[in-house]
Parts: C-alpha cells; structure tokens; sequence
C-alpha cells in the first residue's frame, strides 16, 4: 500500500505496538500513517454497517482514521504523533451496550 | 515558544486558530503591532496543510517536494526566532460570542486530554481549506483516499505508493501530486482527468491574466514533466471504485466507452473549497459563491466577518493559495490592531498598501484556474442514487432525493429525515454535496438552501474535559436542583 522512501533509523525509530503486536514508526509519524506504512489499510468498522474503513484525507477532516491509543477511544490517529510504547488498537465499530454485550 | 496547555495565559489579545501560512503572518505582523497574541494548531508543528512538516520532512531531496513547498520554511523559521507564544497539539473546540459588547470571546482549547477556555479580545480563523468532497459509488472503500492524504503521507511520513495507484479528478494538486511523485520515481498506472473539457471556453477570456502571471510558467513546466512520465487520459466521467472489502479496481467513461484499470490506491481531488464549520460556529455570516461553488464567510476587506472581532484569514475565506495567505493574515492582524485601540485608522490604511498589493498580485490568474479546473455537475452532485454521500451515516444521494420528495426543504430537515451531517465529521465531508443535491432536487440555487447548521464541540471533547473546567454558580443552578 505505502512505503517508506528512505529507511528509518536510530533515533528516528519508534516501536509501538498495533492490536498487541510490535510495529516500528518514524517519530514524526501520525499514528495513521504509521498504521499505513505498517500495511494496517483499514482502522476502524463503520457502525452503521460495519464495513471497512481505512484513513481518506489524513488532516482531521474525514475522520475515518479513528483509533484506540493507550487506551482512549475515538481517537483520530491522523492527529496524535505515534510515541515509544504506545499501544494502538483497531477495528473499532458500534459500541455494544454494556447489557448488550455478549 | 511551545507551551503547554496549562502555562497559556487565561486572556489574550488575540489568538490564532491554525499555523499554516496566514496564520503564522498573522502571529508575527500582530506582534509586531504589539498585540499579545496565542498561536494554537491541532498539528505537532507549524506549516498547516500546504507546508506540513516543514523543516522536519523526511524528503531530503529538495526536488522532490518542489520549491512551493520549501518557501514556507522562511515563515516558520521566522515564528520560531520571535518565540511567538503557541500551543501545538491544541484542538480549538469553540469561541463563545461575549454576552456583553466589550467583553472578550471565550475560546475552549483541548490539548493532552485537559480543556480549558481563554479569553481572547480578537479571534483569527486561520484554518485553511479543505478537499472539495468527491463522492462516486465506491469511494469508502480502503484503499481510495484524498489526493491531499497522499501529499500529506509524502511530506510528513516520506510515504508513496506500493503497487498500483491511479490518480483521478482535476486541479492544480492533482498535477502537483503527479510531478511530486515523478520526482520520486513513483510510476502511476494512470492520471485520470475529470475536467469538463468545456471548462476552457468559460476560462479562456481569462487566459491573458494567467499567462502575465507566475503561476503560468511554474505550471506549464509541471504539466509538461507530468504529461512526459504518467498517462494522463482527459474528459473522464463516470468514476467508480471497484472491490469487495478494498479497491481492487478504478472503473470509467472516457470516449464514449467504458474503461476499468486494476488499482490498490485511488487518490482523489477536485479542488479545494474553504472549511468553514468553525466560521459558521462562530456565528457568521457566509454566502455562496458562484465562481467557486462553495459558501464563503462574508468578510470586509481586513478579513473581519459578521460578529465584530472574528477575522477569517488565508484559504478558509476564499480559496486564493499559499502566497495570498500572509497578506491576508497580516491585514487582519492591522484590523484587529485598529479594532483594539492600538492602530489608528490612517496608519492602518497606510500600512495596508503593501499587503493590499500583495494580495493583487497573487490573484492574478486565479480566476483562469478556478474556472478550468470546475469540476463537472456530476462529479459534484452524484447522479447515481446508490452513492454514499454521508460518509459517517452512510446516507446516499437517493436518500436524500427521498427525502426532499418527503418534505425535506434543506440540510437540516434532511439531517433530521436520515442523520446526514450528524457524524463525527460534522459536515466536513458531504455538506457541500448535500446542498448541492438539494439544490438541484429543488431547482433551486445553493444561496437559497444554505449550508447544514454547525454548532460546537467543533472538534470532539470528552466529558472528562468539559467536567475538569471550572464553572460559574450561575452554570451551577442552570442545571443542578438543590
């Protein structure tokens, strides 16, 4: 999907991890596009019909890119700087009622 | 100087909302006149959309990005040695009209999960432009995204495509994208041209002015380079994106038949138009306008709007591009100095001149641009029914046909027929697509729909923030029974 034109290293890179597992970034990198160069194309479930959503405009208009980082949700990955040891999860759609949940 | 949420001052003279090149000039030409002024962006560094990333790009080679870019590393540079006051990372939620004339504006800033409301005595609306929307059946799907999200992902990230892309619409950005791409040895499997070919005749008497100016020359090399690499195929209609899950393919008309090019990334573009949910929060007047088709907030010619001390500068109040938009901000920055007893009417027309001037001669051969570059009728307001428009409640153009045959007269009752507009994007994405098929549902011009109500949080908030804010007695008893 994207790649990187020139390699990341020493102290430019930053490890994080995405749904648990470990991904690497460049700092500097939104959370968004570290996902998209991690290959991680689509971020979040639609709620209304739980198709697949990936990132459109990467500036924080679209909201599409809206991910769970260190545990708050909701959050727009195209407008928090990915940091050492954060932990992102994705795929995120319609919230289930706590007495809904299975 | 960067300061955390917490050191901001609690009143201010001024405070800019957006770094991007009106708003930096704006922060130093108010300083310059003695204003105390706050800088807040939601981004980590200055620059804004058009000059993302400047000074910390990853894209060593200066070639690739063009010189357009590097030009704002000056303005940066400059707001960085005059430690202009500025939060980063600080998202601006709303600004609250004073309930007394000569009281400031409230203005609630968001930053590290902590909010907090400044008060401001001149607020600058210096948040720039957004994508004009571009709904064709398909376009939710992984793997299609803005031309400006690609551009972006390039300055700030170093990313290009891998694998098959195609880039589809019309304007300058597309084009910039294509010769920022060569440059980087990126190949395209095509750039598709959705420009109505009868653009020209509209555009030609204007073709004098653009050919005197330097956006003539800059931009005959582009395209040339642009055209020399990449298969650009022109008068393309019909757009559709193509896959299950994700794009797999860009399907079109072009020549009377009907084409389809396998593709993992679809960029769009067709323009860019002012964001103007802040503006119209604010309590501002706007109106339609024709040449561009989009609403614009109705400014006075210091860039002040309807609610006296709310100036709009740079693209967010009419599309004129990076090198109006420090003349436009530091016209402001005079008008708010005379609007606060600093600058006396005179000195302020004086000092005007030259920013005056300057703002002339960067118009000079828009008006040939914004006309050949009009994206189609189709392309703008979906003739297939089935086609997402409300990309966050996914409500299509037949819904909201349905819903104007129902009763529906504008935006609003339409939000309240099908919940367009009411997602977390606010409008930002279909409002102008849903006027517009309003519109033409009802035969109507866009000045007479309107644009969907915008009110604030402009930007999300959690109740924790709202919670943690100190609140008057007065607030108290509004809503707590003793």
């Amino acid at each position: 999907m994207f790649r990187r034109l020139h390699e990341v290293a020493g102290d430019a890179l930053v490890r994080f991890t995405v749904d648990g597992r470990p991904a690497t970034a460049r700092l500097g990198d939104s959370v968004a596009a570290a996902l998209l160069a991690e290959g991680v194309l689509a971020q979040r479930l639609s709620p209304v019909s739980g198709s697949p959503r990936a990132p459109y405009c990467l500036m924080g208009v679209c909201f599409e890119c809206l991910v769970t980082v260190d545990g708050v949700g909701n959050r727009q990955g195209c407008l928090v700087a990915v940091a050492e040891g954060m932990a992102v999860t994705t795929g995120h759609g319609r919230r289930a009622l706590a007495m809904e949940a299975p | 100087m960067t300061l955390a949420l917490a050191e901001v001052r609690g009143a201010v003279d001024l405070l800019v909302v957006g770094a991007g090149p009106s708003g930096m000039a704006a922060s130093l030409e108010a300083r310059a006149r003695g204003l105390d002024t706050l800088l807040v962006d939601e981004n980590e560094a200055l620059g804004g959309q058009i000059y993302r990333a400047i000074g910390r790009s990853p894209v060593s080679d200066r070639g690739v990005l063009g010189a357009d870019y590097w030009a704002g590393e000056a303005l940066a540079r400059e707001v960085e040695a005059r430690e202009v006051p500025r939060l980063q990372g600080g998202t601006v939620w709303t600004v609250e009209r004073p309930t007394m004339e000569g009281e400031p504006f409230a203005v609630g800033l968001s930053a590290r999960g902590s909010a907090r409301m400044v008060a401001s005595r001149a607020v600058f609306l210096a948040t720039g432009a957004i994508e004009r929307p571009f709904s064709i059946p398909g376009w939710t799907l992984p793997g299609v995204m803005s031309a400006g999200a690609a551009q972006t992902a390039l300055k700030a990230s170093g990313l290009v495509p891998d694998g098959p892309v195609i880039l589809a619409g019309c304007g300058p950005l597309l084009y910039l994208l294509a010769w920022q791409y060569r440059n980087a040895g990126v190949r395209l499997e095509a750039l598709l041209d959705t420009a109505p070919r009868a653009n020209w005749r509209s555009a030609l008497p204007h073709a004098p002015a653009f050919l005197a100016s330097r956006y003539a020359r800059k931009g005959a090399k582009l395209l040339l380079d642009v055209a020399r690499s990449t298969r650009v195929t022109r008068g393309v209609t019909a757009l559709r994106a193509e896959g299950e899950g994700r794009l797999r393919a860009v399907a079109f008309r072009h020549g009377g038949a009907e084409r389809r090019i396998e593709a993992g990334l679809l960029l769009l573009h067709q323009g860019v138009v002012p964001g103007v949910n802040l503006s119209l929060a604010c309590g501002l007047d706007h109106d339609w306008n024709e040449r561009q088709l989009c609403f614009r907030p109705v400014l006075d010619r210091f860039g002040e709007g309807s609610v006296p001390g709310v100036f709009v500068t740079g693209d967010g109040g009419a599309i004129g591009g990076a090198d109006a938009a420090p003349f436009s901000g530091r016209l402001a920055a005079l008008g708010a100095a005379h609007r606060l007893g600093r600058l006396g009417a005179e000195e302020r027309d004086a000092a005007a001149l030259p920013f005056e001037a300057g703002l002339r001669r960067a118009g000079r051969g828009r008006a040939f641009l914004d006309l050949l570059y009009l994206p189609s009728e189709a392309d703008r307001i979906p003739p297939d029914d089935e086609t997402i428009v409300c990309r966050c409640e996914e409500v299509t153009a037949g819904r909201i046909r349905r819903a104007v045959a129902l009763g529906a007269t504008g935006p609003n009752g339409v939000k309240s027929f099908e919940r367009c507009g009411m997602g977390p994007c606010q409008g930002r994405m279909c409002a102008l697509t849903v006027t517009e098929v309003i519109a033409q549902a009802r035969g109507l011009s866009p000045t007479a729909i309107g644009h969907l109500r915008i009110r604030p949080p402009i930007k999300p908030i959690t109740l924790a923030e709202l919670a943690s804010m100190p609140k008057s007695d007065e607030a108290l008893r509004a809503v707590v029974r003793e």
